[in-house]
């Protein structure tokens, strides 16, 4: 009976936690089995131990052609996605306009349609406009799908931001454009930062749009759904679990800045 | 995906004060700033959907061209061809949405109410299996869910597998390639967006309420019955389409975990645009999956009462 009794008391804890190891199960998988050292072309069962693959992550042929230009993807999608969410973004939430209405559904509708619609729609254009599918056509769509996050994302922080600051600015005799750089910009900044790396998580990240307008270009995402195909090289776990590593430690460092910095305004 | 203090997606703030009307020469100014990006979602966005639309009511073929011809034949053979998947993705998709509800919701709570100076790093945990390649971790269950593997091994001591297989959630001894393995993944994949949501209402919560409501001889069920759980409704609302909506268009679970039978809407629509080129009948498929899903989202907005969410 005191077992039933504490179980019941540690109910949300016991069932919290077993939610957090079922999601992070595969990751411990994906790190493991980076040392493998796989018999047949697939790397799904445990062989030896080896550290092969990380000695030479660029092994497989096109893997890190993939990578970088997945990088380059997101990096330009993430520029231009941020420039147009935060010019919206700003127009929505400073600004009462006629069709203030429409807009907000245009911005919202590409969230709630799944992927493979927009996918196979813009397919369709493209096709139909004759344009070569290739780096162009997959930058037009991952702009196009990671906007309306940024213009979430950047309208949360600007809705929040107290108008007498900017009033403040304009009263010590700044002009409209020093305003917007000395006062208005910083304190959107979070907002704007929040929103462009979620578009370069979705952009770096995105597969089945891409996979319908890349032709026969190769992102990551693309080619490790490839290799599932043909063979999985145990590079895939190894530059998996280096991404993984690397993203964990720039989340603890900014927190611990974030934490060092507070206490310093306290 | 990255972001850990962000508010989820589709869960704007609320608007705090009313945007001014300004007049004379700033009266164009939200029109330049809307152009660029309104322009790039009206070109990329809207007209590729209508374009879509009409190509669905096409007939012809790739060598001869197509023709709008108002045929709404793509429409029929759609439907009767492919009303199994049709029912498979629904079924998956919210199966999937179920599951992510009751394994999340735990796991908000933990965070909100009881993690204390843990909350920082369980948080960094949920969102940081978003940064390896969802395609590596989904790959990533195929080795724990391989035949003969520890789990399948358990699950068939358990005589759990002779359970689902009954259920005709599982075939034989097998997990892979069953739909049981599908709607895990698919699980999974959609976890986070349905745990951030969840998250953020019920942060929100003051913890005066549950005192109070403590004080007033509610147990604990009862409290959050009647107190927690429909103050999170918004979170739980938001959950359930950020999770259901991209679940039932997904085609990568179905291919990697399951098998010819799982095949979902998702899966026809890219191989008929990608490997057989029909291009109608796939149309037709996208078009009726799209108002599917926003009849549904419409719907259950309204329903739920939280219609400022969007």
């Amino acid at each position: 009976m005191t077992f039933v009794n504490w179980l019941k008391r540690r109910f949300v804890a016991i069932a919290g936690l077993l939610t957090l190891a079922y999601l992070l199960l595969p990751n411990v998988v994906v790190t493991v089995f980076s040392f493998n050292h796989p018999k047949g072309r697939f790397n799904y069962t445990w062989q030896e131990f080896s550290t092969e693959a990380w000695q030479d992550p660029c092994g497989v042929s096109g893997l890190c052609a993939s990578l970088s230009l997945s990088l380059q993807l997101a990096l330009w999608a993430t520029l231009g996605a941020t420039l147009l969410g935060t010019m919206i973004a700003f127009a929505l939430v400073r600004y009462r306009f006629r069709a203030r209405p429409a807009v907000n559904s245009l911005i919202f509708l590409p969230m709630a349609m799944p992927e493979v619609v927009m996918a196979a729609s813009l397919l369709t254009l493209f096709l139909n406009m004759g344009a070569r599918l290739g780096f162009w056509t997959i930058l037009i769509a991952h702009i196009m799908f990671c906007l309306s996050f940024v213009v979430v994302a950047v309208k949360a922080r600007v809705m929040s931001m107290d108008p007498r600051l900017e009033q403040a600015a304009q009263d010590l005799y700044a002009g409209p454009f020093q305003t917007f750089v000395r006062v208005t910009l910083p304190i959107a900044a979070p907002g704007i930062a929040a929103g462009a790396l979620l578009a370069f998580a979705l952009s770096f990240d995105d597969f089945i749009i891409t996979n319908f307008n890349a032709g026969s270009t190769v992102t990551f995402p693309m080619f490790v759904w490839g290799s599932a195909q043909r063979g999985t090289p145990v590079q895939i776990n190894v530059v998996g679990t280096a991404m993984f590593v690397v993203a964990v430690l720039l989340v603890l460092v900014s927190m611990a800045v974030g934490n060092r910095r507070n206490r310093r305004k306290a | 995906m990255a972001t850990v203090t962000q508010a989820p997606p589709v869960a704007p703030a609320p608007e705090t004060k009313p945007p001014r009307k300004p007049r004379g020469r700033g009266r164009w100014t939200p029109y330049w700033l809307l152009l660029p990006g309104l322009l790039w979602l009206l070109v990329f966005f809207a007209l590729p959907v209508i374009y879509q639309a009409s190509t669905s009511v096409q007939t012809g073929s790739l060598e001869e061209g197509y023709e709008v011809t108002w045929h709404f034949a793509a429409y029929w053979d759609a439907l009767s061809e492919y009303w199994p998947q049709f029912v498979r993705s629904v079924l998956y998709a919210a199966s999937a949405t179920v599951l992510c509800l009751l394994l999340g919701y735990p796991l908000a709570y933990l965070i909100a109410f009881r993690a204390g100076r843990w909350r920082n790093l369980i948080m960094v945990l949920v969102i940081a299996p978003f940064f390896t390649s969802f395609l590596i971790r989904t790959l990533a269950w195929k080795t724990i869910l391989a035949d003969g593997g520890p789990v399948v091994d358990a699950l068939n001591t358990l005589h759990v597998l002779d359970v689902t297989a009954w259920l005709g959630w599982t075939a034989g001894d097998r997990v892979l390639a069953t739909p049981l393995a599908v709607v895990c993944g698919l699980t999974y994949n959609f976890l986070p967006f349905m745990i951030l949501p969840l998250y953020t209402s019920l942060e929100r919560i003051d913890p005066r309420l549950h005192e109070a409501a403590n004080d007033l001889y509610a147990r604990p069920s009862t409290t959050f019955r009647r107190v927690t759980f429909p103050l999170s409704m918004p979170g739980v609302v938001s959950g359930t389409l950020l999770t259901f909506i991209p679940a039932s268009g997904d085609y990568i679970n179905s291919d990697l975990l399951g098998s010819t039978d799982t095949r979902m809407v998702g899966n026809v629509i890219q191989s008929q645009f990608l490997r057989i080129l029909d291009y109608p009948t796939a149309a037709a498929l996208s078009f009726i999956l799209m108002a599917a899903i926003l009849a549904v989202v419409t719907l259950y907005i309204r329903k739920s009462g939280t219609e400022d969410l969007v």
